[in-house]
């Protein structure tokens, strides 16, 4: 009988706490072989295999790409790019990361309340909402002053939200008592509740304004609501654990999350069904560590990027195959990500390595990594 | 106008189809023994409601999820007092429901899942923790969500050899229980490369649990149980009778930690676990029942919510199609834990991560990285498929 674990033949090396595979014991040579072995995985599980369909650059590719790099590199020297303020919301910190997307430098850290993560800009590009979980509101920071002036009266333990486009009403998802709370943002008062499934998390609202979409983690549906009635209309059951909800810009699919699943569920929003899959492989990396949480589409609907939490990798979708083009590298955990307005950037919170990853879009690679405080998870850019 | 005369219309048709249609109503029933064991600390002293409480919870979440399914759950709940048949007491409770949580003791589960097997009910074992129950002793209508002895010692052995504590003193109590927890710690010592440097067993000779002047005595008794011993790096307690673990820490002759039944404790789950949205759930028990969720209550939840994914999946009231999807290769329930948990299907046993906790803090997760698998690194707590004895029938 062939044993099926790695280390039952001789006992594995642990390393020193806090010192990673370096001096541990030798008892054999088997058990040092195994210790190779271990370390190989656990590199890997660093950096990435290379991906299919990534080629080697050739000499001249290279060439060409040294031109390209250079001329971009001109171009830049000759106009600057016009900089952009990204916010980073940093959940053990309880503290806002101001970068400059010129500089790619924190500009201010602002205190805010316990536990912030959800983050976005109020419509008019005044404000900075933060949803402050164990404060039970969301903080409103003056973008001008880079200070918290004012909170929304959000129910308890809010998460994330959704705003129309009018930037009138805000929809704040409740983990803690299965609704979602209605606010009205400029008397800053609350309309009512929707009672939806167990631990809402993920919101976002169609392009039209009409529909507001809503997933529940542990009832694990997106559910649609009526934003006129504000009456559910329909529940769509989709993998394990859904956090994230994103629509493409035509508002012909929307893609929802789920972390325990492992997938991206595609969703036919008129007919309100799961018309598809997005699946995630990545060589040398367990299953369980695959769990995707944010999702940026670009503007043009024929990219998503998706981030893979414990993966540490991006995930590079082709929209119309519904296939994984690339796989990139980020930091430790990766959460939430939100494009520059020129979209030439798409920046990346990454939870357990503290920093932010710097994407540039049309290359798909990694430029840059940003530290900022501690846990951060969500991230919203002024546009 | 007419619009909006439509749209009434049809949001009234939209509501009388919803009133229409019944709720598929599923029946779940709890089986437990009455009464609660007597803990050494006050604090740990199990609720009267220790276990159900989570099946009342899980009901609440299956219902929330139900309403939009036209799904309805509703719990039956039952305590055997000593002497009774649970036999008898199950039977009753497979009359009226297709799936039966049971906190029974080895011997009355088999009893039990024997009883049943024709009639096609679905059994949980949500607190036996027995190795036998999903070896030599497995049945094919008896889904486990408790931990076996073997994956919680494999769950604190892997901890310690990671921190480079490999020296163990074993401490073991006299009971039956003990000696199976000492045989599970044995096994996790020689498959993971710590070494037992010496045993000692702690007699039970009786005696109250709650004196006056316990503090004064045990002070005392402590050091010495523990002098002489070898060089050692940690004390591990196989005490699950409550009788002398929650005495050592810090009582020790040598200053070392202890852990096993005392100390740092693997477990299925933990009042302090906030980790991975468990928050949530934590705040919800915490309403529904007035006091803190335990290990068991987490058994049992998860063994509802299993229940509850399953109907959802297959959109299904009924038993046979959910006792298949359960079993099937596509199953799998969130429950909090960072990952998702799957059944082994070799003997039904739920794939799951250990938490090591100290009673304020959850310590660390096993598995801990670097331990291996080529199927599921959660395969690497307990015995993996080429060990099992295990012939599901």
């Amino acid at each position: 009988m062939s044993s099926s674990c790695d280390y039952n033949d001789a006992a594995l090396p642990p390393p020193l706490a806090g010192e990673g595979w370096g001096e541990g014991v030798s008892a054999s040579d088997n058990l040092l072989e195994e210790r190779t072995l271990t370390r190989i995985a656990s590199i890997d599980a660093m950096r990435p295999p290379p991906q299919a369909g990534e080629v080697k650059p050739t000499r001249s590719g290279i060439l060409r790409l040294w031109r390209v790099g250079l001329l971009s590199g001109l171009a830049l020297a000759a106009a600057p790019a016009h900089a952009f303020i990204a916010y980073v919301s940093n959940e053990k910190s309880n503290t806002v990361s101001v970068i400059d997307t010129d500089s790619w430098t924190v500009t201010k850290t602002i205190k805010v309340g316990q536990r912030p993560r959800g983050i976005d800009f109020t419509r008019d590009g005044k404000f900075v909402m933060v949803a402050v979980g164990d404060d039970d509101t969301i903080q409103m920071i003056d973008a001008k002053t880079q200070a918290v002036v004012d909170s929304l009266p959000s129910g308890p333990d809010p998460e994330l939200f959704a705003q129309d486009a009018a930037g009138k009403i805000l929809y704040v998802a409740n983990e803690n008592d299965n609704t979602v709370t209605v606010i009205d943002l400029e008397k800053r008062a609350r309309l009512g509740d929707i009672q939806v499934g167990v631990e809402p998390e993920g919101m976002t609202i169609s392009p039209d304004g009409k529909t507001l979409i809503n997933t529940s983690e542990t009832t694990n549906m997106a559910h649609f609501i009526d934003t006129s009635s504000r009456q559910i209309v329909a529940n769509v059951l989709v993998d394990a654990r859904p956090r994230f909800a994103e629509f493409k810009h035509d508002a012909s699919e929307l893609w929802v999350s789920s972390e325990i699943g492992g997938t991206v569920s595609i969703i036919d929003p008129r007919r309100h069904e799961v018309t598809g899959k997005v699946n995630f492989e990545i060589p040398g990396l367990r299953k369980e560590a695959i769990q995707p949480v944010g999702i940026g589409m670009t503007k043009d609907d024929k990219t998503a990027f998706i981030a893979l939490g414990p993966a540490n990798r991006v995930a590079v979708v082709d929209t119309a195959t519904r296939k994984v083009t690339k796989y990139l590298l980020v930091g430790q955990r990766v959460w939430h990500m939100a494009f520059t307005p020129d979209e030439k950037y798409l920046l990346t919170t990454n939870g357990v390595s503290n920093d932010v990853s710097v994407i540039d879009v049309a290359a798909q690679k990694v430029i840059k990594t940003i530290q900022v405080g501690e846990l951060p998870w969500g991230i919203t850019i002024a546009r | 106008m007419i619009r909006w005369l439509v749209g009434l219309i049809g949001l009234g048709l939209a509501a009388t189809s919803a009133l229409a249609a019944d709720p598929v109503m599923i029946g779940v029933g709890y089986l437990g023994v009455a009464g609660t064991r007597s803990t050494l600390s006050l604090v740990e002293q199990p609720a009267e409601n220790d276990g159900v409480a989570g099946a009342r919870l899980a009901i609440e979440d299956n219902n929330t999820t139900g309403k939009f399914l036209n799904q309805r759950f509703v719990l039956e709940e039952r305590r055997i007092k000593e002497g009774e048949d649970a036999v008898q007491a199950a039977t009753d409770l497979a009359a009226r429901n297709g799936f039966i949580i049971a906190d029974l003791p080895a011997d009355a589960l088999l009893k039990v899942s024997d009883a049943l097997r024709d009639r096609g009910t679905l059994l949980f074992n949500a607190g036996a923790i027995d190795e036998r129950l999903r070896e030599a002793d497995c049945r094919a209508n008896v889904i486990h969500t408790a931990p076996t002895r073997a994956m919680l010692a494999d769950a604190l052995g892997q901890y310690l050899v990671w921190k480079q504590w490999k020296r163990w003193l074993l401490v073991v109590g006299s009971h039956d229980e003990d000696k199976l927890f000492a045989d599970a710690l044995r096994r996790t010592a020689t498959r993971f490369g710590a070494k037992i440097v010496q045993e000692r067993s702690f007699e039970d000779k009786g005696g109250a649990r709650r004196t006056d002047s316990g503090v004064t005595l045990i002070q005392r008794q402590m050091p010495v149980f523990t002098q002489q011993a070898p060089a050692y790096d940690v004390l591990v307690a196989a005490d699950e009778s409550e009788v002398f673990g929650a005495y050592l820490p810090y009582r020790t002759w040598d200053p070392r930690p202890v852990a096993g039944s005392a100390g740092l404790v693997p477990r299925s789950w933990d009042a302090s676990q906030d980790q991975w949205g468990a928050i949530q759930m934590q705040n919800r028990f915490v309403k529904l029942n007035a006091r803190r969720m335990t290990a068991l209550d987490m058994q049992v939840w998860t063994a509802v919510r299993m229940i509850g994914e399953a109907t959802s999946r297959t959109n299904s009231g009924d038993v046979k199609k959910v006792t298949d999807f359960i079993k099937g290769p596509d199953f799998s329930v969130a429950a909090f834990k960072g990952t998702k948990l799957t059944l082994r299907d070799w003997n039904l046993q739920l794939r799951q991560p250990i938490l090591l906790v100290d009673g304020r803090m959850v310590v660390s997760v096993s598995p801990q990285e670097g331990f291996l698998h080529q199927v599921s690194e959660l395969d690497t707590l307990g015995y993996d498929r080429p060990e099992s004895k295990c012939k599901l029938k």
